[in-house]
């Protein structure tokens, strides 16, 4: 496919990780992941106790998402695609099973370890832009930088850069009340890439936008993809899952598809999804 | 996150919510403001009874023998009290003896007072004033001198002329718009010729000392002030502290052998010096400013619980923003920081704000009321402190709470 929007034009794709693959580092339970998977999961469990009622919204997820992926995970409200989210984006603690982040075991890690992982591995896309409010664009964008340390004049420049490519650079001093969602949006892409994370974490990047806007943000999200930014979206909409190169699909709390775009999308053709 | 990253981020945060954080920060404004302004009255009075008081009232290197302390701020009991009055009285006897006993270079004078309503054919009553009947050299030790006409001299000292010298204040309330000099001011109905007005002395604790009038001891100013029953004081004066001790042990032993006292009893009548009454003030200084400090801190406690209430609404109103912070990776210490950090913030503004109110308001009492007035610089530095403690003792529970939210739960809310 081509996206006309690209800076860099149409590059090859990264190749995606195959089955076989997958499996192999999946399987190996305990043992360090190789350098080329960002993240590793091995029967990822998670259980929430509803006043004495146990809910297992995760049921043992094994799931391994190479470098440079660029990834959608799907499924219906109650498949535990949110719970996944948290447990992948470090928010969250499993019950059971690993999870490997770019190397490191996070699924023991303590509070104040998983905010850090969060700082350096982790930019986060949210639904609602979660900007605060009373902050410019470039002190929203700085925010991360703030808790990573980084002087203010170096914070300032790496968040002007980052806002300038989102094409925000001349919105640096505007607050999130003057700009458009997808401009805010934009914002938030910019806060999330600005540390340099291993992986870009969205969650409904587009349920607040209008379609237009939709398809300006996963331009977006194709183009970071394409210059070798790990993506992982996560959405109810097979459209918007459509963009990403592989989508996996989660139901009652496991794994129920993880194929090539083009398979899902010759799929979902055949049989409407949800 | 730094320190100065999380006071910048309250200053922020301040500056958008002008009006709540002025309310806020109210309750510490006020404690501090009080903090100030008592204490400085305190100190002003503390410079004032030390330097004024001290020099001008009770007379420079001098001391006074009486039956009984005539300044008492301490406690006393029933028993100690008629104790103090079982006393023998000091007669004008014992005044002599001292003046014997006393080496040359001593200034020495009897000083006998009385509050009484004088009368004069000019004006229908007016307020009470001291009267007193003094022997000459109490002008001397008590550094007073005539504004018009003069001081009775030795000789009418020595005849007991029914003369007298008035106050200022005095000489405005019964002779308006009068000279007083050569005219009669009558008190139990004796009459005395005014032959001299003295220059203006100002007041000491609201006590008037302008409101005196002074007659020869051997006058019939003696009856005044009723003489014969106890003598208010003899007053003796050294040229130095050394020589005022000396002379206060030579007084001592006189009165002591007078008395027929024997070694091991103690002194049955009272030798009181400024530095006498500088230690009972200082033993009253210690309450007050005690009293100074207490108060203010209720004020404080209020503000604190104000400031509290605040960061608790502030930490619920922006629980999604916490939850944003720490998906980008605030850890906890850091959300604790920045609400300590904007408690303290507030609180150190209040007291700041206190600060200014309180020197102020310490201005207001100097020029509007008798109290003199001096700012502490310890209470400034007290108040900033405490500023800061409120601000972190209140800010500590809810920024604890801040600090210890689910970042998905709080990210959840609306």
């Amino acid at each position: 496919m081509s996206a006309p929007h690209l800076d860099h034009g149409t590059e090859a794709e990264a190749p995606l990780s195959t089955t076989a693959e997958r499996r192999a580092v999946v399987g190996t339970t305990g043992q360090t992941p190789g350098k080329e998977w960002v993240i590793v999961t091995r029967g990822l469990k998670r259980e929430y106790d509803m006043g004495g009622e146990i809910v297992r919204a995760l049921r043992g997820v094994d799931l391994a998402i190479r470098r440079n992926e660029y990834v959608a995970i799907m499924g219906p409200s109650g498949s535990g695609k949110s719970t996944l989210m948290n447990l992948i984006g470090c928010l969250d603690t499993p019950n059971g099973g690993e999870y490997w982040l770019n190397g490191q075991l996070v699924s023991q890690m303590s509070d104040d370890s998983l905010a850090h992982v969060r700082n350096r591995e982790i930019g986060f896309v949210f639904q609602t832009f979660n900007l605060l409010p009373r902050s410019t664009a470039l002190q929203n964008v700085e925010l991360p930088l703030v808790y990573a340390g980084v002087p203010a004049a170096e914070r300032k420049r790496r968040a002007t850069e980052a806002l300038e490519k989102v094409q925000l650079g001349a919105r640096l001093t505007h607050r999130p009340n003057e700009l458009s969602g997808g401009q805010r949006q934009r914002v938030a892409i910019a806060r999330a890439l600005v540390n340099d994370p291993a992986i870009l974490l969205a969650d409904e990047p587009t349920g607040n936008l209008d379609s237009n806007t939709s398809e300006e943000i996963m331009r977006v999200f194709e183009n970071l993809a394409s210059t070798g930014q790990t993506v992982v979206m996560v959405t109810h909409e097979p459209d918007i899952a459509a963009h990403a190169r592989r989508v996996i699909v989660l139901r009652d709390g496991v794994i129920a598809s993880d194929e090539r775009r083009e398979q899902f999308a010759a799929r979902i053709q055949t049989q409407p999804a949800h | 996150m730094p320190i100065l990253e999380a006071v910048r981020l309250a200053l922020t945060q301040l500056r958008v919510q002008k009006l709540k954080s002025f309310f806020t920060l109210l309750g510490v404004t006020i404690g501090v403001m009080f903090l100030i302004a008592v204490v400085s009255v305190v100190n002003g009075m503390a410079r004032y009874v030390e330097q004024d008081f001290a020099g001008k009232f009770l007379g420079v290197n001098t001391f006074s023998l009486r039956k009984t302390p005539d300044i008492n701020m301490g406690e006393m009991t029933e028993a100690q009290w008629k104790a103090l009055q079982r006393r023998p009285p000091i007669t004008a006897e014992d005044a002599y003896a001292v003046r014997e006993a006393l080496p040359a270079g001593a200034r020495w004078a009897i000083q006998d007072l009385r509050w009484v309503n004088p009368t004069t054919r000019y004006v229908a009553g007016g307020p009470q004033v001291v009267a007193q009947a003094v022997t000459t050299d109490l002008f001397r030790i008590k550094d007073l001198a005539v504004q018009r006409g003069r001081l009775f001299n030795e000789q009418e000292a020595a005849i007991g002329s029914a003369v007298v010298v008035i106050g200022q204040a005095v000489a405005e309330e019964y002779f308006p718009g009068l000279d007083p000099i050569g005219r009669t001011l009558e008190m139990d109905r004796v009459p005395f010729e005014v032959i001299g007005v003295l220059e203006k002395q100002g007041s000491v604790f609201g006590l008037n000392l302008d409101r005196q009038v002074f007659g020869p001891f051997l006058s019939p100013m003696r009856r005044v002030t009723n003489a014969r029953v106890n003598l208010y004081g003899v007053v003796v004066q050294g040229q130095n502290p050394a020589e005022q001790a000396v002379l206060q042990e030579v007084v001592r032993e006189t009165m002591r052998r007078r008395h027929k006292l024997r070694p091991g009893q103690a002194d049955d009548f009272a030798l009181e010096s400024s530095q006498s009454a500088l230690t009972q003030w200082m033993s009253i200084k210690k309450y007050l400013v005690l009293a100074g400090v207490v108060l203010p801190a209720i004020g404080l406690v209020v503000g604190a619980i104000v400031i509290m209430n605040i960061m608790l609404v502030a930490v619920a109103e922006r629980t999604r923003e916490i939850g944003v912070r720490k998906s980008l990776g605030a850890r906890r210490r850091d959300i604790l920081a920045q609400f300590l950090a904007e408690s303290t913030t507030l609180s150190v503004l209040g007291a700041a704000l206190g600060v200014a109110l309180g020197v102020g308001l310490a201005r207001v009492v100097a020029m509007a009321t008798p109290l003199p007035t001096g700012v502490a610089l310890w209470s400034v530095w007290v108040s900033v402190g405490l500023g800061a403690g409120v601000g972190i003792v209140s800010g500590a529970y809810p920024a604890s709470r801040a600090a210890r939210l689910d970042p998905i739960s709080a990210l959840r809310q609306e």
